[in-house]
């Protein structure tokens, strides 16, 4: 594990991809600073961090797209698998690079709030949790993309379906305020939600009666808590998917608030997707 | 060694290997032989683990590659067709990469390092970036990564394809060095290289094994027939008057020599494999008829090697056949430099 992890880490950096990411997030980061902590005088440096949490947009895909498809298309994939490694800690190991590359500007910038500190009074706790949770941010996006890679042999393909993931991710909490609140609205959207996970599970498994079983019984226990406890699905549309968008988890901490509970829920994505990756992985034995 | 039984792979309808039984013995070279498609790479990525298979089970010095295959793993070094380099790492880091994650100790990786660099003769290029390396020199690196760990068992998925006649000599060479310590398995379309190299052959075909033994055994087996192939400066007439006298001679065929006006361009076949060039030689001295050439021939392993892939396949147009059998024998002749040719023989008559 720790030589895969090495080489990978060192391919970020023998490439440009490592430098540009750094080189994008310290940029906003400075951008975003100086607006905000030097022009507007204020000290907090947890404030800069949720309006730069969109360079992980772009940055999450270009970091993603590379790391399983390019072992793809170089063959290099049958290196992996004739290695006396279990493929656990093959991915394991390529996601801790990925990490400690998302990692290091996040230490870059926990020099900022020390430098504020000449100049005002500066909660450190309160910013470093904020850049914690920043950095847990990227790391559950980082797992998605991860997933999203070892689904396809080309590079562009994964880059751009990651895209497309972190976009819906990103606008999801402001788009679901758009549903009415009333108990009938959010029932409609929660059944065309379990529609759209069903056609992704039959995409994804090309099992027609897997995604019918998943349809179904969605829509069943869906109708019958609807004819059961109406009051249950007032505004519950919103507050599930404020709760499913890690953008929307990220909010809070910025408050100086340490959430338990979104940190669970950050590694929970983590772990879900790095063991799809293992499982994407393995199938592709089987195929 | 290696404990291969009723091994299968279905992708979907196609059947790539179909109950596949065999067995390697430790310290020999043994020789993977089909034509393209036959399942030759299918049944060495299984073997190596990089595959499952449908049915049946591999075991490597008694572990099974699925169920022990850390194990397993590490008693294999794997040249796949292409070799898994990163082209942006010199040889000397890559090697470093592989010796580590296939889990070497530290203070042997050094050694080993000298050991693979030496024996595949790399250690002029190790410090430069794979992606400039030519065609040769990526086929040993991704070979030094195989012979890392140690490994009992080498397998070599066609080590020499697209490689120059001066570097397929070498990686030749290359192989029966390491046939010395190691067994080893190697896959090839090519007659020439598996006869030059290898103690055993196995000929695969349409996923299925369709002989297994040595080489001299192979051709022994099949050499029935022996032809005799001779230009006389003779009339026809004279011709089988010469050879009515001669015993043993199943077939004969006389046609006038092309390129000899006044002579007879003679083919004899005799049963049981007999030499009958003596008896052929003093029938016309007597007769003061001059044998300008003679030539012998004995089934060779082409001939083998078509008999057996192309027998069961109905839809190889047969008129083909004597004619591919005629490129492998020149093939033979010129062993390097027509592989090429010999390349396209299995895969005509497979389609």
């Amino acid at each position: 594990m720790k030589a895969i992890f090495k080489r990978e880490y060192r391919s970020y950096y023998t490439g440009i991809i490592g430098y540009v990411f750094a080189a994008f997030v310290l940029l906003f980061a400075g951008i975003f600073s100086m607006i905000y902590n030097l022009n507007g005088n204020y000290a907090n440096f947890e404030y800069v961090l949720p309006m730069m949490t969109f360079v992980f947009l772009v940055t999450i895909p270009i970091l993603t797209m590379r790391v399983m498809a390019e072992e793809r298309r170089q063959k290099t994939d049958q290196l992996l698998y004739s290695l006396p490694l279990g493929m656990g800690k093959i991915v394991m190991g390529k996601y801790l690079a990925m990490l400690a590359v998302i990692a290091l500007p996040c230490v870059i910038m926990c020099i900022y709030p020390l430098i504020f500190m000449a100049f005002g009074n500066v909660y450190l706790p309160s910013a470093y949790s904020a850049l914690f949770a920043f950095l847990m941010l990227g790391a559950a996006l980082a797992a998605i993309g991860m997933f999203i890679s070892t689904i396809t042999e080309n590079q562009a393909v994964a880059a751009g379906i990651c895209f497309v993931v972190m976009l819906l991710l990103y606008f999801m909490g402001s788009l679901a305020s758009f549903v009415p609140a009333t108990a009938f609205s959010s029932l409609i959207a929660l059944a065309v939600l379990i529609l759209v996970v069903a056609v992704i599970v039959r995409l994804l498994t090309k099992s027609t009666f897997a995604a019918l079983v998943v349809f179904v019984a969605g829509e069943v226990v869906l109708v019958l808590a609807y004819v059961l406890r109406p009051e249950w699905f007032e505004g519950l549309f919103l507050s599930f998917v404020q709760q499913l968008s890690p953008f929307v988890r990220f909010d809070t901490f910025i408050d100086g608030i340490f959430d338990i509970n979104a940190l669970v829920y950050f590694i929970s994505i983590i772990v879900i997707f790095l063991f799809l990756s293992v499982q994407s992985m393995e199938k592709r034995r089987w195929s | 060694m290696i404990e291969i039984s009723h091994l299968t792979k279905r992708y979907g309808n196609h059947t790539a290997v179909s109950d596949l039984n065999f067995t390697i013995e430790s310290g020999k070279i043994y020789g993977f032989l089909g034509p393209n498609g036959a399942g030759k790479s299918t049944t060495m990525n299984i073997m190596t683990g990089c595959l499952s298979a449908t049915e049946g089970q591999v075991t490597i010095d008694g572990y099974d590659i699925f169920a022990d295959a850390e194990k397993a793993k590490k008693l294999i070094g794997y040249l796949p067709e292409q070799p898994p380099l990163y082209p942006d790492m010199t040889p000397r880091e890559y090697l470093i990469f592989v010796a580590k994650a296939k889990g070497v100790a530290k203070p042997d990786i050094d050694k080993q390092l000298e050991y693979v660099t030496g024996v595949t003769g790399i250690e002029d290029v190790q410090n430069r970036l794979i992606k400039q390396l030519s065609k040769g020199y990526r086929q040993r690196v991704g070979l030094a990564q195989a012979l890392l760990g140690e490994p009992q068992v080498i397998i070599l998925d066609e080590p020499t394809v697209g490689l120059d006649p001066l570097q397929i000599i070498e990686i030749r060479d290359l192989i029966t060095k390491l046939g010395k310590d190691h067994t080893v398995i190697l896959s090839s379309h090519i007659l020439s290289e598996v006869r030059a190299v290898c103690d055993a052959i196995l000929i695969i075909s349409h996923g299925k094994l369709v002989a297994s033994d040595t080489p001299e055994n192979l051709e022994k087996l099949f050499a029935g027939t022996a032809t005799l192939q001779l230009t006389v400066k003779a009339s026809l007439k004279e011709v089988e008057a010469a050879l009515e006298k001669v015993d043993g001679i199943t077939s004969l065929a006389s046609v006038p020599a092309p390129d000899m006006p006044g002579a007879q361009q003679v083919t004899i076949e005799s049963s049981g494999g007999d030499d009958l060039s003596e008896k052929v030689f003093f029938a016309f001295s007597d007769i003061r008829k001059p044998i300008v050439r003679m030539a012998l021939s004995r089934a060779s392993l082409e001939e083998i090697f078509l008999e057996l892939t192309t027998k069961d396949t109905d839809d190889a147009p047969p008129d083909d056949t004597p004619v591919m059998a005629e490129v492998g024998g020149m093939v033979m002749a010129d062993l390097s430099f027509g592989d090429e040719t010999i390349e396209e023989v299995p895969h005509e008559s497979d389609i």
